[in-house]
């Protein structure tokens, strides 16, 4: 029976387009996964399913080299960014108000206030300096990079996860003799790990899908898996890249449910 | 007699200090630093081949929005230029527009969700939000290129006969950064709707308010701040994007990020894509300055 | 006796646009073997008192011994306190035994005292059965059991209680009152005890220090701060009081002539020290007076109100000079003459119940 009363809650249209919006986020993205198993070389044309594309981007040595590329930096990235951003956390929710602390906070999240072809342009001049002063010119400006602007992604979730933690435990546990650093161990990491995960997971997944900064700053022959893709872009387009949007997409999906799950765990 | 919590505190402040200190020196390295450098930068003469010489010059600035005739050396603006901000700030207000217009009643449709349900259905607005940029572009690009999704579909159906050139237009890359910003809208209409108290709703319908009038005079005015919060989400990002002007316009349609770009590549002047780089800053930090005093006042009031 | 605590001149301000004055100017002496209540409104002090006890705060200046040691050298985990948190602050991903056993372990014990004395600890609050259980799997009221044989696992020499009581329900309430009394009695430790509700005070204290805005304004036992109040903050605090405007005539000792608005004179009561001069207020409970004829009266009145309470009546009465008073009386099977709205009435009380307030 269609239900005939008056609902405070709708609004004419809303609906519509609300699921509209729902099909127009992911029907492009749905696609792109379809066609990454076309048996043809197009991306428009269903010909059959066919693993073909997968097998010739695993194949591809510039996609190899830039998927480990991708992966060394997202793993260091993430590693540095996390460990400092959970003393940095501590930092600020476990000793009382300070002088500087809006500077450091504006320091922190930096990379989540400047564009990012600011940060971009900025880092390709630093480093140059660097560069034609030191010689090097390894991965170690891309890692150092990206653990830059990952750090607020880690710091957030961690503060979060501090500042909903209730102090007196803290407490409790210096008032039955735990020493500064056996209170950290035993209680507050403990609680704290859900957040330091999703802070991983969030960082990696950032640093794995950086495009603008990672094209300057990277050296000659240093393409990660999204610089790469960018770069052929400008070629004719097969579903290759589609194999590799694909496998990418699965990761990033697969952390942002993770990441979810894991912010939800209370205590 | 000397305050004895002082001891305590100056332990506590050598703590802290000793705790803050990886995080603030790669931040310093890798991103506060950096800008520092090309404000100097700006500054400075360009070099022949890229880089600079170390020369005072206000060139870069003066060259932001104006230009010496090759000819014969009148002052005049920029049009190049002008017309490259005016078209970042025009496609980055359209953007937001639209965003506005599919995200709010995206936002309000889940806020009306049952509890249980609002999760998972902002789990469907954050998933593509985290997922990588230039793929979700290329997704765009894929469905809407000449012989793409769109275009093959219309003229299988004999509706068209020649495909609709949608890419490498302005359309295109409006169309590009809604795709990618929406989420960014959603968020915050979401946190502000779903603290809505809906007897307020009811209320409106009491006093004799229809639909529309509930609308405009109840729930507009009390999710403006995530209105607003939303806008400039998606504004700021918008009016520096990269990518998605440079998959989608094709290398004609340029905005401010592709400019800036274009000064370390073929432009080979970096001062001035140091100056447009703090210009864009500059730009940036004015509207989340106006969002930060407009959410400040915003507490203030229900505080 | 040897003094457990023995704070001198401790003031605690907050620094800050202004700076808050936390704690004034605190000096107290609590023996060994005490129950000992600090008591007052909601921001007096008494909480910040407790936490610089255990060191969670630092004192602006003043000194803190215990047992003839200064206290304010040593951070939290050095100082042999234990506290029993207002949230009871149980770990929640430890189990019942684990949360007991944390002191211990903290402090390098073997394993098998920590095993002993936690089957001790359970046992003395009777949550043997619940050993193995998560801290979000038992009832508030375990819970509030289990953070006192935590607090009172690794032996302390004092244990402090911050509203300990405060988020149990009424009857679980007054079962523990009983319960921490016999726990004091018991384990012989000295218990500081923090509180706002004036009954948990009265019922489970050996002495009480009331407290206000910062100051402690009198020490003493229940029945002494109960019958002597020294102040009108006290009285006022400290259950229903009566207050009378008056003039002393004469003292001798610790009483005193004075001369009420009605004109009769009585005796009265002075504080033990600063004893005032002059115009005085009187302080008298409701159940400290009883009703006589207007003509016997030591003061006279009009009946305003009568409310009936089950167990007593309360008789609001307006006196002749305006002050509201109020008489309470134990209801029982002849309860005598009953007094009606509007009844002219004369109230008289013994000498030497009201009190001479200090200010």
């Amino acid at each position: 029976m269609a239900d005939r009363g008056f609902d405070v809650r709708r609004q004419t249209g809303f609906t519509t387009i609300a699921l509209a919006c729902f099909v127009l986020l992911y029907l492009p993205i749905i696609l792109l996964v379809i066609y990454s198993f076309n048996a043809g070389a197009s991306i428009a044309i269903w010909e059959g399913f066919s693993w073909r594309w997968y097998q010739s981007a695993w194949a591809n040595e510039q996609v190899q080299e830039a998927t480990v590329r991708s992966l060394i930096i997202a793993v260091w990235a993430s590693g540095i960014s996390t460990s400092v951003a959970v003393l940095a956390a501590l930092a600020t929710t476990r000793t009382p108000r300070f002088r500087g602390q809006s500077a450091v906070f504006a320091m922190i999240n930096q990379p989540l206030m400047v564009p990012e072809i600011v940060t971009a342009v900025a880092l390709l001049i630093f480093f140059a300096m660097i560069k034609v002063a030191t010689g090097y010119t390894g991965l170690f400006y891309l890692i150092i990079a990206h653990s830059a602007f990952c750090i607020p992604f880690a710091y957030l979730p961690v503060r979060a996860r501090l500042q909903g933690m209730d102090l007196s435990l803290e407490q409790a546990a210096a008032d039955l003799y735990a020493s500064p650093f056996q209170v950290f161990r035993r209680i507050t990491l403990p609680q704290l790990w859900p957040g330091i995960l999703a802070g991983a997971m969030l960082a990696f997944v950032i640093s794995l899908d950086d495009v603008v900064i990672t094209e300057f700053v990277k050296s000659a022959g240093q393409d990660t898996l999204p610089t790469y893709m960018l770069g052929q872009l400008r070629r004719v387009v097969t579903p290759e890249i589609n194999a590799i949007s694909t496998v990418l997409l699965g990761i990033s999906v697969t952390m942002v449910i993770a990441f979810t799950v894991l912010s939800k765990i209370r205590n | 007699m000397a305050d004895l919590s002082d001891t305590a505190a100056r332990r506590a402040s050598r703590v802290r200090w000793m705790l803050l200190a990886p995080a603030l020196t790669i931040l310093l390295l890798a991103a506060s630093g950096p800008l520092l450098i090309t404000l100097v930068y700006s500054f400075l003469t360009p070099g022949a081949y890229g880089g600079v010489e170390w020369q005072l010059s206000f060139d870069a600035w003066f060259n932001v929005i104006m230009q010496r005739d090759i000819f014969d050396e009148t002052l005049g603006w920029s049009d190049a230029h002008l017309s490259i901000f005016w078209r970042s700030v025009k496609l980055s207000l359209l953007t937001t527009v639209a965003c506005v217009f599919f995200g709010f009643p995206t936002a309000y449709f889940i806020a009306t969700r049952p509890k249980k349900q609002r999760d998972l259905w902002m789990l469907l607005i954050i998933i593509p939000f985290w997922t990588n940029l230039l793929i979700r572009t290329f997704a765009v690009v894929e469905l809407i290129r000449n012989e793409g999704t769109v275009n093959s579909v219309l003229i299988a159906l004999g509706i068209i006969d020649e495909p609709i050139q949608m890419l490498f237009t302005e359309f295109s890359i409006v169309l590009g950064m809604v795709y990618v910003y929406l989420p960014l809208m959603v968020l915050p209409l979401y946190a502000s709707m779903e603290r809505l108290d809906f007897s307020l709703i009811e209320a409106g319908y009491d006093l004799y308010a229809t639909r529309l009038q509930v609308l405009r005079r109840i729930i507009l005015p009390l999710v403006k701040p995530g209105l607003i919060a939303g806008s400039i989400l998606v504004f700021v990002p918008s009016l520096g994007a990269y990518v998605t002007p440079r998959v989608m316009g094709g290398g004609n349609q340029l905005m401010i990020g592709n400019l800036i770009e274009l000064q370390f590549g073929q432009g080979r002047n970096w001062p001035l894509g140091a100056a447009l780089s703090i210009t864009l800053l500059a730009v940036v930090m004015i509207a989340l300055l106006a969002y930060v005093r407009a959410a400040g006042n915003e507490e203030v009031r229900h505080g | 006796m040897s003094i457990a605590i023995s704070a001198r001149n401790l003031k605690k301000v907050y620094p800050g646009q202004p700076p808050v004055t936390a704690l004034a100017n605190a000096s107290i002496d609590i023996p060994d073997n005490e129950f000992f209540t600090l008591l007052g409104p909601s921001g007096c002090g008494k909480t910040t008192l407790l936490r610089l006890i255990a060191g969670f705060e630092h004192p602006t200046s003043g000194s803190l011994d215990m047992f003839g040691q200064n206290l304010l050298d040593a951070p939290p985990h050095k100082r042999p306190v234990n506290t029993v948190f207002q949230s009871y602050a149980l770990f929640p991903h430890l189990t019942v035994a684990q949360n007991i056993g944390f002191g211990l372990e903290m402090l390098g014990k073997p394993k098998s005292e920590i095993r002993a004395t936690v089957d001790e600890m359970m046992a003395l609050v009777k949550m043997t059965e619940m050993a193995d259980r998560q801290t979000s799997q038992i009832s508030g009221g375990q819970q509030q059991r289990v953070a006192l044989a935590r607090a009172l696992a690794p032996r302390p020499r004092v244990l402090l209680l911050d509203e300990p009581l405060s988020a149990l329900d009424f009857k679980l309430r007054k079962d523990m009152q009983l319960e921490l009394k016999r726990l004091q009695t018991e384990t012989g430790i000295t218990f500081i005890f923090v509180t706002h509700d004036q009954e948990e005070a009265l019922t489970m204290s050996d002495r009480i220090a009331v407290m206000n805005a910062g100051e402690i304004r009198q020490i003493g036992g229940p029945r002494d701060i109960y019958d002597h109040p020294a102040e009108r903050f006290v009285a006022d605090f400290i259950g229903d009081t009566n207050f009378l405007p008056a003039a002393i005539l004469s003292t001798e000792g610790q009483s005193a002539k004075v001369r009420l608005a009605s004109g009769q004179t009585v005796s009265a009561r002075l504080p033990a020290r600063d004893a005032p001069a002059g115009k005085v207020t009187l302080a008298i409970r409701p159940e400290h007076a009883t009703f006589t004829s207007e003509a016997d009266g030591l003061v006279t009145g009009t009946l305003a109100q009568v409310v009936y309470f089950g167990t007593d009546t309360h008789f609001h009465i307006t006196l002749d000079d305006g002050t509201a008073f109020v008489l309470r009386r134990q209801n029982s099977s002849d309860t005598g003459p009953g007094h009606s709205q509007g009844d002219r009435v004369g109230i008289q009380f013994a000498p030497d119940v009201a009190q001479v307030l200090k200010d």
